[in-house]
């Protein structure tokens, strides 16, 4: 079976001026072309940019591959060639099916035009037949909940019925190949909401989706592969966990792993000192991103260099908002007595079922408890991060809810419940 | 509070949808990407497979122009007819414009029909680009589509005003003879140099504005070039043949020729009107698939 998209080699260059303002005037150009004939130069060397550089992928048919990386990366570029809005300068792609895109929704809506005028318009634009319309058109209408106004010229639409009338068109559109970009980031959460679980229904019908965006979570839920851009290349490109967590280490500065090699500039004082710092998932590995439902271990290597006082380690953990999570310490019996010099590894675990999802990063520290006062030894701030997310399965703490989920923690609490 | 699951419409039947996916599968074909061309092909192919589309910008097109009007549709019958009554007090009447031996009132008509809708068609045509921006940096789709429709749906309003050049040629009884069956190819005529021009002046116009600007100078002068107030028959020949250079000079000539049962223009020089047009258009083809891959870069 072939592959759904085929990306061999594309590279994409502008002229610094197409960047810019993207037109001149005639005179301009007249100008400008006196100029060269007079200065003897008829071929001046343009600045230009590369927007893509031998970017290279493919997608087996029902797929979901995301796409992230920083702003300017190249990203939507890459999504306006394979929706064939701009050309390639260098390169080649195969798409097998019809390409529909979300590019934006409501795209070519028309104000002084009714709704059901614009469903028609919209969906013919999006590349639906006037069949596929008629056919999905009460479901269209229905989805949209805007039934009431439907023959009401879209400009006198408030801008919520707007957008949820053209989502509500693209959400019906079935190609077999999805391109989606950054839609997710419009609209309320009701609305956010309903597109998650849309591109997941897209996602579970066997379409190939290619998903842009700088939501790591939604990247993270919905995707099996991912691929990294940055400046216009391919620095990673593999299991979505594997590199949204290089990406995050990449642009936040912190990783899963902190490890120092050299004792003399390792943390700490003439009593201990921090050798390592992990994240590790049950079976020991090192790893930056983590699923809701596994528990999370906090390994602490530490070197205790002579003996006189109990030697305890601390994490400190944060989410994304830099809320303080927890403040945990070993507080079993070994650590009332004196410690032995020698090399530890002392490993939290923090539950499964317990983290809200999103970056967490943790504070490492190997102090001495002398209440009520905390004696630190060694201690550093942001040592490692790691994310936590939920493929939405439908066996953790959201249940089947797919929208925002608040709080600092999300433990899967046992309920009971009787009739009276 | 988002934590709460909100009661929203109801998701669209996953079975219905499913249904729906499995039927386009069958419609799937392979689409190959590759660095635009220096010569591009025309792909007629393509065109036909969004032929709906094309009816849907039309339609998009029509339902726009008149909304909010009172008269809706009236509006494309009087401005012709107001455009004639205006030629004829000042040119018939006042001027007393040769208009061979035809009344003078369904001369101008006949005239101004086949003008307003050349210079309806290339007025919407060479700017239709500009105007759907949107479209064209968002969504895939052959750019031909867009001055194709832009000539296209004028045909709309000659139509509803060709029922006032009938009554005209009722009352003045101006009868045409057979040569009424070529009537249709020199609107076709007018059809093929305004897509021809557009196609050139809406793709410069992507990226030189100033067109927008030299078009409506160059209308005004257009008409009085090309016969529309006042028959050309009187010019001495060597002018005629400069003349019929310009394809609207025979779009003018041939139209009152065969619905008014005028003077039939010279072969010769309808011939190069053709020609003219037709060169016009297969250049305005090339130059306009040429700049299509940049459009979206430069709009």
């Amino acid at each position: 079976m072939p592959p759904a998209v085929a990306v061999e080699g594309i590279s994409k260059q502008y002229r610094i001026g197409q960047m810019q303002p993207a037109y001149g005037t005639l005179r301009d150009s007249l100008v400008h072309g006196v100029k060269r004939l007079r200065s003897g130069h008829l071929h001046e060397p343009a600045e230009t940019i590369w927007a893509l550089r031998d970017v290279s992928f493919e997608a087996q048919e029902g797929e979901v591959i995301g796409i992230i990386g920083p702003n300017g990366a190249g990203k939507s570029t890459l999504l306006k060639i394979l929706t064939r809005i701009t050309s390639p300068t260098e390169g080649r792609a195969e798409i097998r099916g019809r390409v529909g895109s979300l590019l934006e929704v409501g795209t070519g809506f028309h104000p002084e035009l009714t709704g059901r005028e614009n469903v028609f318009l919209n969906g013919s634009i999006l590349g639906m037949t006037r069949g596929e319309i008629a056919r999905n058109f009460d479901a269209i209408i229905e989805f949209s909940g805007v039934e009431k106004f439907i023959d009401t010229p879209v400009k006198r639409y408030s801008s919520g019925m707007f957008v949820r009338l053209a989502f509500s068109v693209a959400a019906h559109f079935e190609p077999e190949i999805m391109i989606v970009d950054e839609v997710l980031a419009v609209g309320d959460a009701d609305f956010q909401r309903r597109s998650l679980g849309r591109m997941e229904d897209i996602g579970d019908s066997g379409r190939t989706v290619l998903f842009v965006s700088h939501n790591l979570q939604g990247i993270l839920q919905l995707c099996d592969r991912t691929i990294l851009l940055k400046d216009g290349r391919i620095e990673r490109h593999g299991p979505t966990p594997d590199v949204v967590a290089y990406y995050e280490q990449e642009t936040m500065g912190t990783g899963p792993e902190l490890v120092w090699s050299d004792p003399a500039t390792a943390p700490g004082n003439d009593l201990a000192r921090l050798q390592s710092v992990r994240v590790v998932d049950e079976d020991g590995r090192t790893s930056g991103t983590l699923d809701v439902r596994r528990p999370v271990g906090i390994e602490i290597a530490f070197e205790v260099l002579r003996e006189g006082w109990p030697i305890v380690p601390k994490v400190k953990l944060y989410d994304q908002h830099w809320a303080i999570c927890f403040n945990a310490i070993d507080v079993s019996p070994r650590w009332h007595e004196p410690t032995p010099p020698g090399e530890y590894v002392a490993t939290s675990w923090i539950p499964p079922n317990l983290l809200n999802e999103g970056r967490h990063q943790v504070d490492a520290d190997v102090v001495t408890i002398a209440s009520p006062k905390l004696i630190p030894h060694a201690s550093v701030h942001q040592a490692v991060a790691f994310h936590v997310y939920d493929p939405a399965e439908g066996d953790s703490a959201r249940g089947t809810f797919q929208g925002q989920w608040r709080g600092v923690v999300r433990p899967l609490l046992e309920w009971t419940c009787e009739e009276r | 509070m988002t934590e709460t699951q909100v009661k929203g419409p109801q998701a669209p039947d996953r079975q219905a949808r499913r249904n729906n996916a499995s039927a386009s599968a069958r419609s799937a074909h392979v689409t190959v990407i590759r660095p635009a061309t220096n010569w591009p092909r025309l792909d007629l192919g393509e065109l036909w497979r969004f032929k709906e589309l094309l009816a849907i910008f039309i339609w998009r097109d029509l339902k726009v122009r008149y909304k909010q009007t009172v008269i809706g549709g009236v509006w494309a019958i009087f401005q012709p007819v107001f455009t004639a009554l205006v030629y004829t007090l000042i040119f018939g009447k006042f001027a007393k414009f040769p208009s061979g031996n035809l009344p003078y009132p369904v001369f101008a008509f006949s005239g101004v029909l086949a003008w307003q809708y050349f210079n309806a068609s290339l007025n919407v045509a060479s700017g239709s680009l500009l105007g759907n921006v949107p479209l064209v940096t968002r969504v895939y789709f052959p750019r031909l589509l867009l001055p194709i429709a832009g000539v296209l749906t004028p045909l709309i309003d000659l139509m509803l005003a060709l029922v006032v050049l009938v009554a005209l040629i009722a009352w003045f009884h101006t009868w045409p003879g057979p040569a009424v069956v070529l009537a249709p190819f020199f609107i076709l005529l007018a059809l093929v140099t305004a897509l021809g021009s557009s196609l050139i002046l809406s793709a410069l116009n992507v990226r030189y504005r100033d067109v927008q600007y030299v078009i409506p100078v160059f209308m005004q002068v257009l008409p009085f070039l090309s016969g529309v107030p006042y028959s050309l028959d009187g010019a001495p020949a060597k002018w005629q043949w400069l003349l019929s250079l310009n394809p609207i000079t025979g779009v003018i000539a041939g139209w009152r020729w065969t619905v008014l049962d005028g003077p039939q223009p010279v072969p010769g020089q309808l011939a190069v009107s053709a020609g003219v047009a037709l060169t016009l258009f297969v250049i305005g083809v090339a130059y306009f698939r040429r700049s299509e891959p940049r459009f979206a870069d430069t709009i």
